[in-house]
């Protein structure tokens, strides 16, 4: 029982990443329809900026709010010259630029930072604590915090500030958010920004679990992906749970199905994914969409 | 009528072209060349996908492995014949892409797009856990083997005799010739006009008597026979498979070699032909010749980045993709058909 209680604990840990980065897919979806397929790499160049602060003398936490702030204007700058001239083209020209988007990150960060695999850096220590004859590592409670601190501060954001609320009627009806006088164009670079912070967040967090390398994030996108869809795409909520409940799936199929074992991981994760939308396209928290023709 | 002639024309030079030139190039360069003609099956598959029924897939690199182990396996488990091997190659992969045609149905353009590429992402564990038919990460090893007919030296073929890289040259494009010509035949007439009709209101194809259902699965079923085939040619050409022949990235580079072909030129139109010729020449020889050309970019701007860093490539090729479809989102493909319909529009006119 207690290997349970530790495998539900580490499930939620990885969870809480896929969370992060289900998020900021999530928003990126509301605002435009499109999957940012770049939102994974994106995510690597900030861990490698993060490291490379790390490297130069900075204490962890101080080049985790700088790389958090730098996140921010890149991913700012990257909707406007990248995303901008596509802005009203066809959702899959969209993703096809993303998917150029993502090409070149990745070619960026090897020729940047190198291949070899870097050490990351953990904020928490490695030991295990024990409850009730249960060891937990502090690290995976550490993950668990900080993004039930990122989704609170997010959700804040977006209930209660008016930026959050013109971003929210910018995603939810553009042409009425325009006429008073919300700028949509600008709230979808803010919206690219504060997805590109999230990336970050769960760059930093994997990074020290699965050592850095410019492909760290790509396996991590696809789980990401299948947390989104199933939470719903269109629900910030849903994301956060489809996470969740993704990490602790993979975790105990992992653990308890032989077969599985630590090796199928990633067909898992697809299995999860065309469940949900050949049963339930709309996910668990998502509203369906219903369309006229 | 004089587009036609055009049209005509311009795949009687294409195939004078690439009929000739082996006798031209270098055999290293010819094994390139062979490259290319992989790529171009496959980026031709990927056009009858994404142009005719606008389904869209970035997984295609899983259809090549699905065709390149099949190949790899009959040659080195049950001994076949490596040539025997490639239509039974097109007709597993189709098989399989016919079958993930059927849940296809359901998705819409960007749930296609998510699935396949977690097909793209997972595909690799799946080989890497039936180690006992695949090989596992070792892979299986083709060199050598007495089924491989170019066997590394040379080949007779209608008393010529070839060396064996333009034995594959020849090979790779007469498959590519007869798998064009197949699926231009195949579309032009009523399978296309209801594809077309379907990728552009399926509403209103479907109150005219097409089935969605069979014709969407059927075109599902045919670009993945394609990349199954160019996967088996390119199992046979490189005589060895293991995961990373077909990596994550292959298909994305099969879908950026796509977008530079032009998505949605119509079979037998000079874009169809010419588009995917320029798609897979570039994916073939950025990967050669990147660091090349960022040493030369770096004479005039000093960027002062290593040109022989592994990522170079990938940079050239995000920025190519992001060019393209910002500025000629209809591809070189495209391009070229729209001259081709005013150069001869304008020929007309000066007849009459």
């Amino acid at each position: 029982m207690s290997q349970f209680f530790q495998q539900v604990v580490s499930g939620l840990a990885s969870g809480g990443i896929f969370a992060s980065l289900a998020l900021a897919l999530v928003l990126i979806y509301r605002a435009t329809r499109a999957i940012n397929f770049a939102q994974g790499e994106m995510a690597t160049v900030s861990t490698f900026v993060a490291w490379s602060l790390v490297h130069h003398g900075m204490p962890f936490w101080g080049a985790f709010f700088l790389t958090l702030a730098l996140s921010f204007i890149g991913g700012v700058a990257l909707e406007r010259v990248v995303i901008r001239p596509v802005e009203n083209a066809p959702v899959l020209t969209v993703v096809i630029v993303t998917l150029g988007l993502a090409v070149l990150l990745n070619g960026f960060t090897s020729v940047e930072w190198g291949s070899e695999v870097k050490k990351f850096p953990s904020p928490f220590p490695t030991r295990p604590i024990h409850v009730g004859g249960v060891a937990f590592s502090i690290q995976d409670l550490g993950v668990i915090g900080v993004s039930i601190a990122l989704v609170v501060a997010l959700g804040a954001f977006f209930r209660f500030t008016k930026l959050g609320l013109a971003l929210r009627a910018a995603a939810l009806n553009p042409e009425a958010s325009r006429l008073v006088g919300v700028r949509v164009s600008w709230m979808l670079a803010l919206g690219w920004g504060l997805a590109a912070v999230l990336g970050a967040v769960s760059g930093m967090m994997i990074a020290p679990v699965v050592f850095l390398d410019p492909n760290m994030m790509q396996t991590v996108l696809l789980y990401a992906l299948a947390a989104a869809i199933l939470g719903g795409m269109d629900s910030p909520v849903g994301a956060v749970v489809g996470g969740l409940a993704l990490g602790v799936i993979l975790n105990l199929t992992g653990a308890y199905v032989n077969f599985i074992g630590g090796t199928l991981r990633l067909p898992v994760a697809l299995a999860v994914i065309l469940l949900v939308l050949l049963v339930r396209p709309s996910g668990l928290f998502g509203r369906a969409a219903v369309r006229k023709v | 009528m004089v587009r036609r002639a055009f049209e005509l024309a311009g795949f009687v030079v294409v195939v004078a072209i690439v009929a000739l030139a082996p006798r031209w190039v270098s055999d290293f360069r010819a094994f390139q060349l062979a490259s290319v003609g992989v790529y171009v099956i496959a980026i031709v598959g990927l056009n009858v996908l994404t142009g005719y029924s606008g389904q869209i897939s970035l997984g295609h690199g899983a259809f090549m492995a699905i065709g390149g182990y099949t190949t790899a396996i009959l040659m080195a488990k049950h001994g076949v014949q490596d040539l025997w091997t490639i239509p039974i190659a097109a007709l597993v992969a189709g098989v399989a892409g016919f079958l993930f045609g059927i849940p296809a149905l359901r998705l819409s353009g960007l749930y296609l797009a998510l699935v396949t590429f977690g097909i793209a992402v997972s595909f690799p564990s799946l080989l890497k856990k039936f180690a006992g038919l695949t090989g596992g990460g070792r892979g299986l090893n083709l060199f050598g083997l007495p089924q491989e007919t170019g066997g590394g030296v040379s080949v007779h073929v209608l008393g010529h005799e070839l060396t064996n890289n333009d034995w594959l040259y020849y090979l790779t494009w007469t498959v590519a010739g007869v798998l064009f010509v197949g699926a231009w035949l195949l579309l032009r007439g009523e399978t296309g006009r209801a594809l077309r009709a379907l990728r552009d209101s399926s509403v209103a194809a479907a109150s005219a008597g097409v089935w969605p259902a069979l014709y969407k699965t059927l075109a599902f079923g045919i670009s993945a026979a394609f990349a199954g085939v160019a996967g088996s040619l390119l199992a046979i050409s490189v005589a060895f498979v293991n995961p990373d022949t077909f990596p994550i990235s292959l298909s994305i580079t099969v879908l950026v070699g796509a977008v530079v072909a032009g998505i949605g030129s119509v079979l037998g139109r000079v874009g169809s032909y010419v588009g995917p010729l320029a798609g897979a020449s570039l994916i073939v020889f950025l990967q050669a010749y990147a660091s090349d050309f960022l040493r030369w970019i770096e004479k005039g701007i000093p960027l002062h980045a290593d040109p022989k860093a592994p990522g170079v490539p990938a940079v050239i090729f995000g920025l190519v993709v992001i060019v393209v479809m910002l500025l000629f989102p209809a591809g070189v493909g495209g391009v070229l058909d729209a001259l081709t319909s005013r150069v001869s529009r304008g020929l007309t006119r000066l007849r009459v």
